[in-house]
C-alpha cells in the first residue's frame, strides 16, 4: 500500500533504483540554465569589480565623495577625508588597502543572505542548477553541517551591516557639501549616493533576518500592534528581497565607480548649486 | 483462488472523508480498534471541496441566532420532509462539534473580538456558517486527518505501533460489505460481519472482519454529467447497503447547486461557492436584469426583498432589511436559472451571469474569494473582478441515502451497520441548505462512530463470523470484468467508459433537474439496457492499478443507484425541493409525510438472477413519524399551513 | 470551438522498469492536461494508471511531472504548450514509482506523523477559544496546502539523494512544523516541546538550502520558503546562535 512504511536507502537520486526509469536527468523543454547562467554572469562580474577596486587601494575619495567600498576609513594609510568616516583604529601595521577591513562586513552580509544564498547554490553549485534538475553531486549535507552551518551567523552581520548603512548615510550627509566642504551644495555624486544608501537601507531593512527580529519571532502580533505593523512593512519589502539585492549591488558599484571616475580625472562632478 | 487476507477489527469505517474520519475518531476514542478504509490517498476526500463553511448556531455573528432557529432555516429548507429528529440533533450538536473542531488545531476566521467569524448563506436567517476563506472542507478535512495521526501517535508511544489502534487503509476499494454467518437463522442472522474489498494499487483482494461498520462514503454525482463532485463520488456505500439489505430513503432529492462553471467544457460543473452570492455577487441574465425577484415562491415572500435597493441594504444592516433572493435556498435558485435560460435569456455559453466585479473593490474580491478568483483565472482564464462568471446548476448532492435511526445513525434493517453523511438519507429533507451538510458530517460522523464502537463492544465475546462462501462470490464477481472476453455471453466485451459515459448522459437528459414521467421511464429502459451491457464491461491489462477495472466495478453501484432516483423520481407526483417535476409543478402536501424507500429487489443480493425489464429495485411508501409538538411550536401557524396537510395541524 | 491533434510522450511501466509512451491525441478548447490523460484512458489505454480526485485544483492528487516540471495536471492547460510541441507527462520522480503515473507518496505519510500535533491549552474549554485574525493568518497561509506534494518532489534534497529522506521532513512539514509553531493557542512549550528547535535537531531543517523550488511550483502560492522556512530558521537563530539573544539571557540568568 502507498502508507508503506519501510523505506530502503538508495543514492541514486531521480535515476535510483525504485524511481520511474527514465535516463535523462531531467525533462525540462524550458530554457532553465538561462536564470543561473544570468546570475553568475552578473555575480562574477561585481566579485572582479570589487576586488580590483578593493585591492587597488586609490582613486577611492574625490571630496566630498568617499567610494562605499572604503568606508568608514579605518587605517592609518587612509586618505584623509575632512569630517569623513576615517578612524585609525588599525594604526600603522596595516599596509594593505584598507578597503579590505570593512569590506569583510557587506560581503559577509550579502553572503550569508538568504536571497543570494539560494543565488549561488543554484547558480555556482548548481544545487540544484534549477527545480526538477538532477544537481551532479553525489552526496548532500546542506546547512546542517561545518562550514555551511556558519551561514546562521546572517543574524551577526546583519547587525554589522546596520552599522555600515549607518557609515553610509553618514557619507551621503557629507555628499551635500562641495569641494571645498561648504554645505548646502549638491552635485551628481550627490544624487548617486541618495540613490545607492535608499537601496542600500531597503536592500538591509527587507533582511529575512530583520523581519524575523521586528516582528516575525512574535506569537501575537495582537499584542504589539506597533511591531506587527514593523512587520507587515518589512514584509512587504522582503517580497522583494531579490530585487533589491541586485538593485542595490548594482548602486553601490555605481557609487564607488562614479567616484573612481572623478578622482582618477576622468572627469569632473557636475555641480547643480 | 488465492488466500485472501482478513484481519480482525472492532469497527470499519468505508470513506474517509469528514463523516468517516469524525466517526473514526469518536469509535477510537471510546475504545474501539478501528479501521478506515478510502477510496484515494488520505486526505483527499470530496470534503475538501466545500467552500462556504461549517453552518452552526454558535451565535457569534448575531446573538439571535440559537440551535431553535437553526433547526426551523434546516426544515424549511428541507420543505418539511427532514428526519426532524435528524435536525434537530443536527442544530443542537453543531456548535459543539465546531469548537472541538479548534481544540484540535483548526483555525476559522476570527470575529474582532477573536471568536470564530460566521458568514451569511443561503436560507440561513442569520449568519451562521464558521468558515476558513472560501476553503472550510479543506480545513474541516486536515484538522481531522491532523487530530487522527495525532491519535495514532498516542497508540505509537504506548504501543509501538501507530497502527496498533487506528489504521487507515488508503487506496482501497470496498465492493461488498459481509455478513455474519455464525448462526444461521438464529439471533445473528443479517448481522453485519465485515468488509471485502481489493487494493487499487495491487489489485489485492482483503478481508476486514468486524462487527460495525460505519458507511460513509459520500454521494452519487458520477451518475451524472454536469456535477461538481469527484471520481469517488459513485454511490458506493449507497449501493454497498442495498446489497446487504438495507433500504434507501428519498433517493429522488438530488441537489442541483445553482453556480457551477458552465465553460470552459472541460471544467463543466465545478462547483461556484455560494459565498460568492453570501458576500454580495449577484444574479443577471442576458439582459443586464437581476431576475431572481421574479422568482420568490409564495412560502418564502415574508423573508425576501422586493426590490434590488433593500436587497442591497441588507449586506450592512440584516436587522431592518430582507435578504436578496439571491440567497434562497439552492433548489429555487437553481430552477430560476434554469428557467432562464430556457428562455431564451441566458450567457453565450448557457448559463448566467453572477456579479462580483460591480459590486466590490478588485482588492476585496481577492481577499475574501481567493480559490474562486484562482479557479476561474486558472480554468476559464477569466478575471472576476473585470467580469461576470458565467454559472449554471450543476448536480451536487443528494439528500436521499440509507434510511438510519435519528439518534445513533444505525442503517434501518442491518445489524451492526451504521451510516453517516451524505449517504444517510433523511437529515436534508427534500434540500439542503448550503453549510448544513459540512456540521451534518460532524454531528452524525460522530454519532455513527460513538453507537458503532457501543455495539462492537456489546458483541465483543461473540464476534461474527465469515464463512468462505462469501469471500469467494465476492471475489468472483470483482474479478468477473477480467473475463468478460471469454465468457461468451451475449454480445462483445463493452468499454467501462463508454458505458459511464452513456449513463452520465442519460441521468443528466433524463433524470435532471426538471423531470417528466415519459423521459424517466425511458430513463429506466435506458439504465435496463446498460445494466445488461455492463455485465459484458470488460478490461485490459492486470489488476495492478487498473482503472478501467475499478470503473468496470463502479459500474455496478452507479447503476443501482441510478435506478433508485429514477423510479423514486417517477413515484413522487409532486415538486418539492431537489425534485421537480414539469408534469406536477407544485408541491402537495399530501406526499409531505410520504417516505419513499428502495430495497433490492432480490434480497438474496445476487444481482445476477434480476430481471433486466423490471429492474433491480423494490419501492415502498412509508408515513414519517409526526413531528414533535414542541419543535413544531417553534413555527408560526400561517407557516406549517403551506407545508402541512390539515389532519397534520390538529394532531 | 477548435481542436487539433497532439503528441504526448507518457511514462508507462511500473517499479521493474517502463518507459515514455508515445501517443496522438485530440485536444479541445480550454482542457487542461488531465482531460488529455481521460481521453487516453477513455479511448487507448484504459489501464493507463493516474491519481485524481476533484479536478479543480482542491485535492492535490493529480501531481506529475509535464515538461519534466512539477505540476498538477488538472491545473495546466494545454493552451500553454504550442500546438506542435510533444508534451511529456511523468509521475514524480521524487517517490518510488507503483505503476504508470502513480507513485508510491509513503513518505510524506510518514513524515507526517512525525510531526508532534498541536497541543491544546490546559484550561480553555472548546467554545473559549479567542484568537485574533491577524494572529492566525501566517499559520493559515500554511493551512492552504493541499498536501499534493509537489514541494517534496522538487526538493532536491530528497528528490537527488534517497538517503536524506530519513533525516529530513521536506518543505511540507517543515512548513506544518512553522504552522503549529506560530499557531497563536499551542502549548507545545509547555509540555517542553520546543518545535524551533525540534525543526533542525531531529526535522532537517539545515538540509535546505532555501533555493525556493518549493515555492515555485507550489500551487496554492504559499511562500513556503519566505514565510515558514526561513522563518524557522530564524527562530534556530534565536535559540542557538544570536549573540544578542545569548547575551541577553546570560545577563537576566546572572540577576535572578
Amino acid at each position: 500500500m502507498a502508507t508503506g512504511t519501510e523505506s530502503q536507502p538508495d543514492s541514486g537520486g531521480v535515476r535510483g533504483r525504485t524511481r520511474a526509469a527514465i535516463a535523462a536527468p531531467h525533462l525540462r523543454t524550458d530554457r532553465w540554465w538561462l536564470a543561473p547562467a544570468v546570475t553568475a554572469a552578473g555575480l562574477l562580474a561585481f566579485v572582479v569589480y570589487s576586488t580590483w577596486r578593493a585591492f587597488s587601494n586609490a582613486h577611492y575619495y574625490a571630496a566630498p565623495y568617499v567610494s562605499p567600498f572604503y568606508s568608514p576609513c579605518l587605517a592609518e594609510n587612509c586618505r584623509t577625508m575632512r569630517a569623513g568616516p576615517n578612524a585609525e583604529v588599525f594604526g600603522s601595521w596595516w599596509a594593505l588597502s584598507p578597503a579590505i577591513i570593512i569590506l569583510i562586513f557587506p560581503l559577509g552580509f550579502r553572503l550569508t543572505c538568504y536571497y543570494y544564498r539560494k543565488a549561488y547554490y543554484r547558480s555556482f553549485w548548481a544545487s540544484p542548477p534549477a527545480c526538477a534538475v538532477a544537481e551532479p553531486h553525489r552526496g548532500y549535507t546542506g546547512e546542517t553541517r561545518f562550514p555551511l552551518i556558519l551561514q546562521n551567523v546572517h543574524r551577526y552581520f546583519f547587525y554589522a551591516a546596520l552599522l555600515v548603512a549607518g557609515v553610509l548615510t553618514y557619507d551621503t550627509v557629507l555628499a551635500f557639501r562641495d569641494p571645498y566642504y561648504h554645505w548646502g551644495h549638491m552635485g551628481l555624486g550627490t544624487l548617486v549616493f541618495l540613490a545607492n544608501i535608499v537601496l542600500i537601507w531597503a536592500y538591509t531593512i527587507s533582511c529575512h533576518s530583520c523581519r524575523h527580529i521586528v516582528g516575525g519571532k512574535l506569537r501575537h502580533f495582537s499584542r504589539h500592534p506597533v511591531r506587527y505593523r514593523a512587520w507587515q512593512f518589512v514584509g512587504r519589502l522582503n517580497a522583494h528581497h531579490m530585487l533589491l539585492a541586485w538593485a542595490s549591488l548594482v548602486s553601490v558599484a555605481l557609487a564607488d565607480f562614479y567616484v573612481y571616475l572623478v578622482a582618477s580625472g576622468v572627469f569632473d562632478d557636475p555641480r547643480f548649486f | 483462488m488465492s488466500v485472501v487476507d482478513r484481519q480482525e477489527w472492532d469497527v470499519v469505517v468505508v470513506g474517509a472523508g469528514g463523516a468517516g474520519l469524525r466517526a473514526a475518531i469518536e469509535a477510537r476514542e471510546r475504545g474501539a480498534r478501528t479501521a478506515v478504509i478510502c477510496k484515494s490517498l488520505f486526505g483527499k476526500a470530496h470534503t475538501v471541496m466545500a467552500e462556504g463553511g461549517i453552518a452552526a448556531a454558535m451565535a457569534n455573528a448575531n446573538e439571535h441566532d440559537s440551535w431553535q432557529v437553526h433547526f426551523r432555516d434546516t426544515m424549511r429548507g428541507g420543505k418539511f420532509l427532514n428526519q426532524w429528529r435528524m435536525a434537530e440533533l443536527h442544530a443542537r450538536e453543531a456548535p459543539d462539534r465546531v469548537w472541538e473542531l479548534e481544540t484540535w488545531g483548526a483555525l476559522f476566521d476570527r470575529t474582532k473580538d477573536g471568536r470564530i467569524s460566521q458568514r451569511n448563506f443561503g436560507g440561513h436567517e442569520y449568519p451562521r456558517l464558521a468558515h476558513v476563506g472560501d476553503r472550510t472542507g479543506l480545513e474541516l478535512i486536515r484538522t481531522l486527518q491532523q487530530k487522527i495521526v495525532s491519535l495514532q501517535q498516542e497508540d505509537a508511544e504506548r504501543t509501538g505501533d501507530h497502527e496498533a489502534r487506528l489504521k487507515v487503509f488508503q487506496e482501497c476499494t470496498v465492493t461488498r460489505i459481509l455478513k455474519d454467518t455464525a448462526s444461521e437463522g438464529g439471533s445473528a442472522a443479517g448481522r453485519v460481519g465485515g468488509v471485502f474489498g481489493y487494493e487499487r494499487e495491487t489489485g489485492r483482494f482483503f478481508v476486514l472482519e468486524a462487527p460495525a461498520v460505519v458507511v460513509a462514503t459520500g454521494g452519487i454525482g458520477k451518475s451524472f454529467k454536469v456535477t461538481s463532485n469527484s471520481w469517488e463520488y459513485t454511490g458506493d456505500g449507497h449501493a454497498l447497503a442495498l446489497l446487504a439489505g438495507a433500504p434507501l430513503l428519498n433517493m429522488e432529492f438530488v441537489q442541483f447547486h445553482p453556480t457551477g462553471m458552465v465553460w470552459p467544457p472541460s471544467v463543466k460543473g465545478i462547483l461556484v461557492t455560494e459565498s460568492v452570492r453570501g458576500d454580495g455577487g449577484v444574479l443577471r441574465n442576458s439582459e443586464n436584469k437581476r431576475f431572481m425577484f421574479d422568482y420568490v415562491p409564495d412560502v418564502f415572500k415574508e423573508k425576501y426583498a422586493e426590490s434590488e435597493e433593500e436587497a442591497d441594504r441588507w449586506y450592512d444592516d440584516p436587522e431592518h432589511n430582507r435578504r436578496p433572493p439571491e440567497l434562497l435556498p439552492r433548489d429555487e435558485v437553481a430552477r430560476a436559472i434554469n428557467a432562464e435560460v430556457k428562455e431564451g435569456r441566458g450567457s453565450p455559453h448557457g448559463g448566467v451571469f453572477l456579479d462580483v466585479s460591480t459590486r466590490m473593490p478588485a482588492e476585496v474580491v481577492r481577499r475574501r474569494l481567493p480559490s474562486m478568483y484562482h479557479q476561474f483565472k486558472e480554468l476559464a482564464d477569466v478575471d472576476i473582478t473585470a467580469e461576470a462568471m458565467e454559472v449554471g446548476p450543476t448536480c451536487h448532492y443528494v439528500m436521499g441515502g440509507i434510511a438510519v435511526e435519528s439518534d445513533t445513525a444505525a442503517a434501518r434493517g442491518v445489524p451492526g451497520l451504521f451510516a453517516a453523511g451524505e449517504v444517510a438519507g433523511g437529515m436534508h429533507g427534500s434540500n439542503r441548505l448550503g453549510g448544513n451538510s459540512l456540521s451534518d458530517l460532524l454531528v452524525f460522523g460522530r454519532r455513527a462512530g460513538w453507537h458503532a464502537a457501543q455495539y462492537a463492544r456489546g458483541l465483543a465475546d461473540r464476534r461474527p463470523r465469515v464463512d468462505d462462501a462469501q469471500v469467494n462470490t465476492a471475489s468472483a464477481e470483482a474479478l468477473r470484468p477480467f473475463s468478460a472476453r471469454t465468457e461468451g455471453e451475449a454480445g462483445p466485451p463493452e468499454n467501462p467508459y463508454t458505458l459511464h459515459q452513456e449513463l452520465q448522459q442519460t441521468m443528466n437528459d433524463l433524470v435532471g433537474i426538471i423531470r417528466r414521467e415519459g423521459e424517466m421511464e425511458q430513463a429506466l429502459h435506458r439504465l435496463a439496457e446498460l445494466r445488461v451491457r455492463a455485465r459484458r464491461a470488460g478490461v485490459e491489462g492486470h489488476r495492478q492499478f487498473n482503472p478501467g477495472w475499478h470503473l468496470a466495478l463502479d459500474l455496478r453501484n452507479m447503476l443501482l443507484v441510478s435506478e433508485c432516483v429514477a423510479r423514486a423520481a417517477l413515484e413522487r407526483t409532486e415538486s418539492r425541493g431537489g425534485h421537480t417535476r414539469e408534469d406536477h409543478p407544485a408541491m402537495d402536501r399530501g406526499w409531505r409525510n410520504v417516505n419513499l424507500l428502495c430495497a433490492l429487489a432480490d434480497p438474496g443480493g445476487t444481482l445476477a438472477g434480476t430481471d433486466p425489464a423490471r429492474g433491480q429495485i423494490r419501492l415502498t411508501r412509508e408515513t414519517t413519524e409526526p413531528v414533535r409538538p414542541d419543535l413544531l411550536a417553534l413555527f408560526e401557524k400561517e407557516e406549517l399551513v403551506k407545508y402541512l396537510a390539515e389532519e397534520e395541524l390538529y394532531e | 470551438m477548435s481542436s487539433y491533434e497532439a503528441r504526448f510522450q507518457v511514462w508507462r511501466g511500473d517499479a521493474s522498469g517502463g518507459g515514455l509512451a508515445d501517443f496522438t491525441v485530440e485536444v479541445n478548447d480550454g482542457e487542461v492536461v488531465l482531460d488529455i490523460v481521460h481521453r487516453l484512458q477513455a479511448t487507448q489505454a484504459p489501464d493507463l494508471a493516474v491519481r485524481w480526485n476533484c479536478k479543480a485544483g482542491k485535492c492535490g492528487s493529480c501531481s506529475a511531472e509535464i515538461n519534466g516540471r512539477p505540476r498538477l495536471m488538472c491545473m495546466t492547460r494545454m493552451s500553454v504548450f504550442d500546438r506542435d510541441e510533444t508534451v511529456s507527462i511523468t509521475p514524480l520522480r521524487a517517490f518510488p514509482v507503483v505503476r504508470d503515473l502513480v507513485t508510491d507518496v509513503g513518505y510524506n505519510y510518514r513524515k507526517a506523523r512525525e510531526v508532534p500535533a498541536f497541543v491544546p491549552p490546559a484550561g480553555l474549554a472548546p467554545g473559549e477559544y479567542r484568537m485574533s485574525q491577524e494572529d492566525v493568518e501566517r499559520s493559515q497561509e500554511f493551512r492552504k496546502c493541499i498536501e499534493c506534494f509537489l514541494c517534496q518532489d522538487v526538493c532536491h534534497v530528497v528528490r537527488d539523494h534517497e538517503e536524506n529522506k530519513r533525516a529530513y521532513a521536506g518543505p511540507r512539514f517543515l512548513m506544518r512544523i512553522a504552522e503549529l509553531d506560530m499557531h497563536p493557542l499551542d502549548a507545545a512549550a509547555e509540555k517542553g516541546l520546543d518545535r524551533g528547535r525540534a525543526a533542525q535537531d531531529e526535522h532537517g531543517l539545515g538540509y535546505c538550502n532555501i533555493t525556493k523550488c518549493c515555492t515555485e511550483v507550489c500551487p496554492e502560492g504559499i511562500r513556503i520558503t519566505d514565510n515558514a522556512l526561513i522563518p524557522l530558521k530564524e527562530r534556530a537563530v534565536d535559540r542557538k546562535y544570536d549573540p544578542l539573544v545569548w547575551l541577553g539571557s546570560r545577563i537576566r540568568r546572572r540577576s535572578s
